[in-house]
């Protein structure tokens, strides 16, 4: 290298670019691409849901017509049937897929919030503040989940916003024990020294030099929590103690489909398929990611 | 040498199949191991070497094939072998021997269980033979008390009786070929040389093939009968211990020797040579010679054009070396008389240490405790630590691990807070001091090079922006045009292109980050830095230029240097003063020249003794210590060394604290012995005749 290249100024690389890179690792395992895949569908129906030609979710047409029949007024077809009370599955199924995606997320980003500081500051700070984190932790963990969530909701009652606090409370001491340890672990490298001797504050070492550093880990872990909060709300609205009716959601279709039996059985099937194609899809894709960060 | 080889390599080429494709591993890789005869391979990271002993093995892992050549053993070809016969040529004839002895025990067998099984499963022997021979075999790796060490488990043993265990397991299983993969690298210097020792007996007692693969060229030469220097996957040189240590040919085995500090080398009169670049990576390799890129003789058009065989150098002796322009090559004219460097002018105290305490204590909850009333023990990790740090002056303190120098570095940086004493820097009390309680321009004043180049990077975050968030804390420089400007300038004192400012710390290698790291110590203008084994974890060539930059650093900016480390060769090259280190104590200290000569103090002389040294000329005194390093929890009561002193007095070593006494302005020796004796003692090092002679 000469030296008029050595003082010139380099330019930054583009980010775009490592965004890319990182796509195109994906490609390496199909089990994963096949997951993104499965959850990138449902994505997507729950974002143009309102721009698809579909039925009205709570309109009422003639009761458990079977798949593909034609509409009484002849305005269109029922894709996939209609329900005990006449309403369009199809339109159900992709609306409720907004409906659990959006409850989902909000609930695992609360979780995630309060599990990660919790863990970063029992990790790092460790002595009598982890012993308070940790025993918290260890209380809540010791409840069967879903006893936990039933005492929840049957103190605050059945809404949104109770879900969120329920998933909140039983997913974020266990993300709060993973970020924990990684951070346990973290704390003994040499950058942290660096940062201990140039004086930096506690936050700042732990937000910005330790917390990076745990994502890889944290990612695949998102991953499959949220495949485990979309069946934790899923069986909440199939206990009743869900979203209130009448709005479209997948545990809540099953629940009322329960009674029908086989006599219409596609009423059950498709939610029922449609939740087990999304939470597949979150697990095959913590899979791959895993395998994928695992190779070098 | 009429006897049957043990092995016989025939151009064996190794490939690994990655993301890039097939890699080339090891290319035409050949060798003879005679019965009693130990090889060397020695080479840096990621040349082939450990793939060679794995190979041998037939042992390549889910992504390795050998592509070609044949392993002979005994006459046998490996790859012929059924997996049945594999494993049993595996388990009772040939025997491996790793560098973490802890991972090659089973920790929950005990170590009667996992010695009594060899000769129990390969020759069918009854529980009462295989127990005789265990316990003589224990005997025969010196180890103290075979019948206590029989029934203990791995974690009760320290790593040096661990790593004699494994050897014990390979000579049990009667072995006739050892392979010994860098050994000793995760053991003390003293425990070394113990094992090196050892090491070279059994091949004389047993008459047992070895294969030693180590990056220390000191080591091999200790141990060896014949070498083989591997660069890149080639074998670049291979010849007996004399003749390539007194006669290096290739232009990457003389580069290597420029880069090691030998005990006659000194930093200002003769600077170590490093050789310039990097390793190529496998996929990157050059067209003709790897080291065409590093090479001094490099002539574009015939050393970049075809593959260049290994070729005899002359026709009586097996000496061989892999360059195409060997015969032109006049070493000894293109050695430039070594470029002198100005001794500094060491200026006033910077740092003074005072009878320096820290204890860590230990809380016991037991109920014995508690009735004894012994609720709280102590690690003594530093005892009266006292010495002084200039202006532009290299301290070294040196010490093995336990010694207590990594706890000294962290009461100095603030990490710990002392328990007595006083610690000064520039006059200012900083021993109690944490280092969120001290002034930013006394942490900027006090910065750290850290050990390993793997950690020391925040890998989430790119380079550029690392080194610019010290400047702002040290200088509160908000600017971001100027901060940027100010890390180039930086980027450019460390040697490193402008363009590293964006690259991410995987992108870089150990001593591109090593140096990163010094140039994040070097930003706020400190007037001392603690730099802790800064290159332990560098291979040789790059090791050497790290080093030199370290000191062209100093020398601009007159910064106190506490170099901490365990090697005695870089020390004695570097260091202006010593302290040595044993225990928490201070066993010696003066200047580097009074500490490498006598009166020693007898640790001082155990350690010297230990360094392996690759200088073929120069002669050192064998002293092997027996015994372990005390734990700092239960150290001895009077001498800390006395336990495993060769000039052990008797009582008074082991009752009482020996006296520091002044031997010369400015040397102390901590020792009971009289000075008047110690100055009888001989110097470990002496140097033959020192005119090399050319081929």
């Amino acid at each position: 290298m000469t030296d008029s290249q050595a003082q010139s100024t380099p330019a930054m690389p583009s980010r775009f670019m490592g965004l890319l890179r990182g796509i195109a690792l994906m490609r390496e395992s199909w089990f994963g691409m096949f997951g993104a895949a499965l959850v990138l569908f449902w994505v997507i129906m729950a974002i143009i849901a309102p721009l698809l030609p579909l039925y009205d979710p709570l309109q009422s047409f003639t009761t458990l017509e079977p798949i593909g029949t034609e509409a009484f007024d002849g305005s269109g077809t029922h894709w996939l049937g209609t329900d005990n009370r006449g309403r369009d599955v199809l339109s159900r199924v992709i609306w409720g897929s907004q409906r659990v995606l959006i409850w989902a997320s909000i609930a695992i980003v609360c979780a995630y919030i309060v599990g990660v500081t919790m863990g970063v500051i029992a990790g790092y700070l460790g002595g009598w503040i982890d012993d308070i984190v940790s025993f918290a932790a260890n209380v809540l963990i010791s409840f069967p989940v879903l006893v936990l969530y039933v005492l929840i909701i049957a103190f605050l009652g059945a809404s949104g916003v109770n879900i969120v606090i329920a998933v909140t409370f039983t997913t974020a001491p266990i993300v709060m024990r993973i970020v924990r340890g990684l951070i346990m672990d973290l704390r003994t490298r040499d950058y942290v020294a660096a940062a201990q001797t140039r004086g930096e504050s506690a936050w700042y070492i732990m937000f910005v030099e330790l917390l990076p550093n745990a994502r890889g880990p944290l990612i695949v872990d998102l991953c499959l929590r949220f495949g485990y909060t979309v069946v934790a709300i899923a069986t909440l609205s199939f206990l009743g103690l869900g979203l209130p009716p009448p709005d479209p959601d997948w545990g809540l279709m099953i629940r009322e489909a329960v009674p029908l039996g086989t006599y219409a059985g596609h009423v059950m099937l498709v939610p029922a398929l449609a939740l087990s194609t999304l939470i597949l899809g979150f697990n095959m894709m913590a899979d791959g990611l895993r395998e994928i960060s695992l190779r070098d | 040498m009429a006897e049957e080889p043990v092995l016989e390599c025939r151009n064996l080429s190794i490939s690994y199949y990655t993301r890039q494709g097939e890699i080339p591993a090891v290319i035409d890789f050949s060798c003879t191991v005679h019965p009693g005869e130990t090889i060397g391979i020695v080479g840096e990271s990621g040349c082939g070497k450990s793939t060679v002993a794995m190979a041998l093995m037939q042992h390549m892992g889910t992504n390795g094939a050998i592509v070609g050549g044949q392993v002979l053993f005994k006459g046998r070809d490996m790859a012929e072998l059924s997996a049945e016969e594999l494993r049993r040529v595996r388990g009772s004839e040939v025997a491996m021997i790793y560098q973490e002895p802890f991972a090659s025990l089973n920790p929950s067998m005990k170590i009667r269980n996992q010695l009594m099984e060899i000769p129990m499963i390969h020759e069918q022997a009854t529980e009462a033979e295989a127990r005789e021979r265990a316990l003589q075999i224990l005997a025969d790796v010196q180890l103290p008390d075979p019948q206590r060490v029989m029934e203990a488990y791995p974690h009760q043993l320290s790593g040096g009786q661990q790593q004699r265990v494994v050897i014990a397991m390979g000579l049990l299983a009667n072995a006739s070929l050892l392979v010994l993969d860098e050994p000793t690298t995760a053991l003390d210097v003293t425990v070394e040389a113990g094992i090196i020792k050892l090491i070279a007996d059994i091949s004389r007692k047993f008459n047992t093939a070895q294969i030693y693969i180590s990056h220390n060229l000191g080591l091999i030469r200790e141990t060896c009968d014949r070498v083989f220097v591997m660069y890149s996957g080639e074998v670049v040189e291979e010849g007996t211990i004399d003749d390539l240590f007194q006669h290096p040919q290739h232009p990457y085995t003389h580069g290597l020797f420029g880069c090691i500090a030998t005990p006659s080398m000194d930093k200002n009169a003769t600077p170590l040579k490093p050789i310039r670049g990097q390793l190529p990576l496998p996929h990157e390799r050059p067209q003709g010679c790897n080291f065409g890129p590093r090479c001094d003789f490099f002539k574009a058009g015939r050393c970049d054009r075809d593959v260049i065989p290994l070729e005899r150098i002359l026709e009586d002796r097996g000496h061989y070396a892999r360059c195409i322009r060997l015969k032109e090559i006049d070493h000894d004219a293109a050695a430039a008389p070594p470029e002198q460097k100005e001794p500094m002018e060491i200026g006033e105290t910077v740092l003074s240490v005072d009878r320096l305490q820290k204890y860590y204590p230990i809380y016991d909850y037991s109920i014995k405790g508690i009735l004894k009333g012994e609720r709280v023990r102590y690690v003594k990790a530093n005892e009266s630590l006292s010495f002084t740090a200039h202006r532009a002056e290299t301290v070294a303190i040196v010490g093995e691990s336990g010694c207590g120098k990594s706890t000294f570095a962290k009461v100095l940086m603030g990490l710990e807070t002392a328990t007595g004493g006083s610690l000064k820097l520039e006059e200012t009390e900083i021993g109690y001091q944490p280092v969120r309680k001290r002034p930013p321009e006394r942490i900027s004043a006090l910065q750290m090079v850290f050990q390993n180049p793997f950690d020391t990077l925040n890998p989430s975050h790119r380079v550029g922006p690392q080194i610019a968030r010290v400047i702002e804390r040290f200088t509160g420089m908000r600017n971001k045009r100027q901060l940027r400007d100010k890390v180039f300038e930086l980027l450019d004192i460390v040697k490193l292109p402008r363009d590293f400012y964006y690259r991410r710390p995987r992108q870089l290698s150990g001593g591109q980050k090593q140096r990163v790291g010094i140039a994040r110590a070097f930003a706020g203008n400190p007037a001392m830095v603690v730099a802790d084994e800064p290159v332990s974890a560098l291979d040789v060539s790059v090791a050497a230029a790290v080093t030199e930059l370290l000191m062209d650093i100093q020398r601009e900016s007159h910064t106190t240097l506490l170099f901490i480390s365990h090697d005695l060769s870089t020390v004695r090259y570097l260091s202006d003063s010593v302290v040595v280190m044993y225990l928490g104590w201070i066993m010696e200290r003066g200047k580097t020249s009074d500490v490498f000569s006598p009166p020693y103090n007898p640790y001082t002389e155990a350690l010297l003794s230990a360094v392996p040294i690759a200088d073929p000329n120069i002669r050192k005194r064998e002293i092997v210590l027996e015994g372990n390093l005390p734990s700092v929890m239960n150290p001895p009561k009077g001498c800390p060394f006395s336990t495993r002193c060769p000039r052990h007095l008797g009582a008074i070593c082991d009752n009482e604290p020996p006296p520091e006494r002044e031997v010369a302005p400015g040397h102390s020796i901590t020792c009971h012995i009289p000075v008047e004796d110690l100055k009888k003692v001989e110097p470990v090092f002496s140097f033959g005749d020192k005119t090399k002679t050319g081929t």
